[in-house]
């Protein structure tokens, strides 16, 4: 019996032994295949930049000539820097021009050409690494230098116009109002296509688009916000959806600082592939662990589409999931921002001591994680002073499960995009609660064998029996029956499906070779 | 105060009852008029500003209007909260909205009908179009869990429900439509940025009035929180549900639209 719940500690371990089982397929099924996405990452760590002028980046045009010519099976290291040899050409990116007007042929080289070729491959995405690694060294210079923020949890705040232009003095604004961490919000449907676009965009729906440039300027604006505020200002962006290798790539390469990076809100929630999904997220993983990046898990969705009492084990159950996949992938605790939600019905009795048994189980099962709470949403009705409340509610419970990253309720949430009046108005709530409770936390210790601790407890038995079933048909076919959020979902359907292949005896990737090596 | 309190909170009703029409908005006594509103005027607080919103109160039919808060957000913002009076009056005699015009059935009764009167399961197919990820309405009432309490379309065992999901095109909806031979197709659109939800919607009926003709259409239904649901002929399509509509609504209107009614005016 340890920590404020009284949890036996034997029960957790044999939770997160469960949750290895379940998962060790699906890491064993990543190691053996690959995806367009997983190959487009490499080629961008080789240095492939730009897009062609109907606005297709080189590095698809890249991949598609490839597989064409060869498949995807090898991966494209090899054969890329086989025609780069052949052809005599220097630059990838002209390669790759040159593969899209058809005037270059691929193959899978063997013996010396085959070496030489996997030699130079190397080479070129060594490179990018090192790009990401010089990011993280900035990144750690600048906290030193301005400071993380005062208080825990971090507040979260996001911003979405479509245009980052207008997003950049709107996260300036926000980042001077109490914010420690911005949230650029997706465009809705990018994560369904099958491209990362180009530059900086001004349109977008209810989100901005995710480009490199976008990031760069973001990145760019909140440094100088940092400077003026003395404390380094977070970016979030999301590394989801059909491109979430080349995301988290991105993310590296231009020193953002937290991603979404769920293990299985894509198969879920957008109907990706499966096993396209879980190949993308090792990798994704891979790199956030190499750039720093904390991650932010999605159980909050769960909650969204199912009942958030009937239901609460299977966020546990994803949380321990998240975090097998994390640790296999070589994150650290504190890169394991954890999703949960305070998305209890507030018309169901003692909602909010069964939200604060909820929110203390993970934070004493995953002590070391930054945990993000999230606000309430699906019962925000448009009433927007009792949503003001809930909100304050939501923001109590977190100071006093003391929780690593708040995301600011609004309540507005279901209304409207959120106004100037209505994110300041948001902020007061939080700085409120924070300024007159903060440290709650430290007093607050459920009374032995009380609601709350024997509330945690079932949750947590009931994690465990339904990871006990996952281990008897394995995580894939729980996720084809609909175990998680009620979405059946096979693994021989959804989206970027024809975008997979299963490695061939020859199949390299330099990235995973370098990210894979011991530190 | 309490006794005023008291003394008010018996009237509200009243009118309404007595059959009057016309009313005026209710603080804490009848035919005060007193009204709320909050807005953010682009200026730094000063007293100009407080003058500039109150000015726009009286503007907005607030007389006399009292400027109860006010707050400067960053650097040339500032919130207002203004209580007041309005003189204008509501006749309830010229308000249009559309009733429910169907009886609500439920799960059993949908059920009943349909298996005594239709012979065959009623084939219903939902979808999020266009860009719209937002599955949260259609899963409401399509899945079994439904909302508040109420089962979703899923649970209704004389109902055949193919849920497609988010972000389907309008092509593959009219698809799906025609392969399972559905007799509804409800469709959800939450994201309203640049009216993309009209657009969708348009864009949805002209699909099916070009692929099937009228007799074999299926019955279009389209629903969201930022729909007016009185603009079912602009839109092309049979009902437009609004915010807060729970399953038992759309079973019973689908019940009361392909079976009921139309067995009726065949009788």
């Amino acid at each position: 019996m340890t920590g404020k719940l009284g949890l036996d500690p034997a029960l957790v371990g044999r939770a997160r032994e469960l949750a290895r089982r379940a998962g060790q397929p699906v890491v064993d099924l990543a190691r053996s295949h690959t995806t367009v996405s997983v190959e487009r990452a490499v080629l961008r760590l080789a240095g492939v930049s730009g897009a062609d002028p109907d606005g297709i980046p080189w590095v698809n045009r890249l991949v598609d000539a490839v597989v064409a010519d060869v498949g995807l099976g090898h991966g494209v290291a090899v054969p890329v820097f086989d025609a780069l040899a052949r052809e005599g050409v220097s630059d990838v990116t002209l390669l790759a021009q040159k593969a899209a007007a058809g005037s270059v042929r691929f193959a899978v080289p063997s013996g010396r050409a085959a070496t030489a070729a996997r030699r130079a491959a190397r080479r070129a995405v060594a490179a990018g690494v090192r790009r990401i690694d010089r990011r993280r060294a900035e990144r750690d210079r600048l906290v030193r230098r301005f400071g993380d923020p005062a208080q825990r949890p971090w507040i979260y705040l996001i911003v979405a116009t479509g245009d980052i232009y207008e997003d950049i003095p709107q996260a300036q604004a926000a980042a001077r109002a109490g914010a420690d961490v911005i949230a650029v919000i997706r465009s809705t449907g990018q994560s369904l296509l099958d491209y990362v676009p180009e530059g900086a965009t001004r349109e977008g729906f209810a989100g901005t688009y995710a480009t490199q440039e976008n990031f760069r300027l973001m990145r760019a604006a909140l440094d100088s916000s940092s400077r003026e505020l003395g404390r380094y200002v977070r970016l979030t962006n999301y590394a989801s959806g059909l491109c979430m290798p080349e995301m988290a790539t991105l993310a590296g390469l231009e020193r953002l600082d937290m991603m979404l990076n769920d293990s299985m809100y894509g198969i879920l929630f957008r109907d990706i592939n499966p096993i396209r999904t879980f190949v993308d997220q090792r990798f994704s993983r891979q790199v956030h662990a190499r750039a720093g990046i904390v991650i932010n898990t999605g159980e909050d969705n769960y909650l969204t589409t199912a009942d958030a009492v009937d239901e609460a084990h299977t966020v546990t159950v994803s949380q321990l999931l998240n975090e097998f996949f994390a640790h296999e992938a070589g994150l650290a605790d504190w890169q394991l921002g954890l999703g949960h939600a305070f998305e209890i019905n507030p018309d169901v009795p003692e909602s909010l001591r069964l939200e604060l048994a909820h929110a203390l189980l993970a934070r004493e099962l995953f002590p070391d994680a930054p945990l993000k709470w999230m606000p309430p949403t699906k019962h925000m009705t448009g009433d927007v002073f009792r949503g003001n409340l809930l909100d304050g509610f939501f923001n109590l419970v977190g100071a006093m499960t003391g929780q690593g990253i708040l995301l600011v309720g609004m309540m507005t949430e279901a209304v409207v995009t959120p106004w100037l009046s209505d994110r300041d108005i948001a902020l007061q709530n939080v700085r409120y609660v924070l300024g007159a409770a903060g440290g709650l936390h430290e007093d607050f210790v459920p009374a032995s064998g009380g609601f709350i601790q024997q509330r945690a407890r079932r949750v947590l038995g009931e994690a465990v029996d339904l990871l006990e079933r996952i281990g008897d048909q394995s995580l894939l076919t729980a996720i084809a029956e609909g175990t998680f959020g009620i979405m059946k979902r096979p693994a021989d359907r959804g989206k970027g499906l024809d975008g997979v292949a299963r490695h061939e005896g020859d199949y390299y990737n330099p990235a995973t070779e370098i990210l894979e090596q011991p530190a | 105060m309490n006794e005023r309190t008291e003394r008010s909170e018996g009237m509200p009703g009243q009118r309404g009852v007595s059959g009057k029409t016309v009313v005026r908005p209710y603080g804490d006594t009848t035919g005060d008029g007193m009204v709320q509103v909050s807005f953010t005027l682009p200026v730094p607080h000063d007293k100009r500003a407080e003058g500039a919103a109150v000015q726009l109160a009286n503007k907005m039919g607030l007389d006399p209007a009292m400027l109860v808060h006010a707050r400067q957000m960053g650097d040339g913002f500032t919130f207002f909260v203004v209580y007041g009076r309005v003189n204008h009056l509501v006749d309830l005699a010229k308000v249009q909205v559309v009733e429910r015009d169907y009886p609500l059935l439920s799960a059993k009764e949908v059920n009943a009908v349909v298996k005594r009167r239709l012979r065959r399961k009623l084939s219903v197919v939902g979808a999020c179009i266009g860009t719209d990820a937002h599955t949260v309405g259609i899963d409401a009432i399509l899945n079994v869990k439904g909302i508040a309490g109420e089962k979703g379309l899923e649970y209704y065992r004389e109902l055949k429900v193919t849920n497609l999901g988010a972000q389907v095109s309008v092509p593959e909806l009219v698809e799906a439509a025609r392969r399972e031979r559905a007799d509804a197709v409800l469709v959800s659109q939450v994201v309203t940025q640049r009216d993309a939800h009209l657009h969708n919607t348009r864009e949805m009926s002209a699909a099916f009035r070009e692929a099937m003709p009228a007799g074999r259409r299926p019955l279009l239904i389209v629903g969201g929180p930022r729909f007016d649901e009185s603009m079912t002929g602009e839109l092309g399509v049979d009902r437009i549900f609004g915010r807060g509509t729970t399953p038992g609504e759309v079973a019973s209107y689908l019940v009361h639209a392909l079976i009921t009614s139309r067995k009726a005016s065949v009788a």
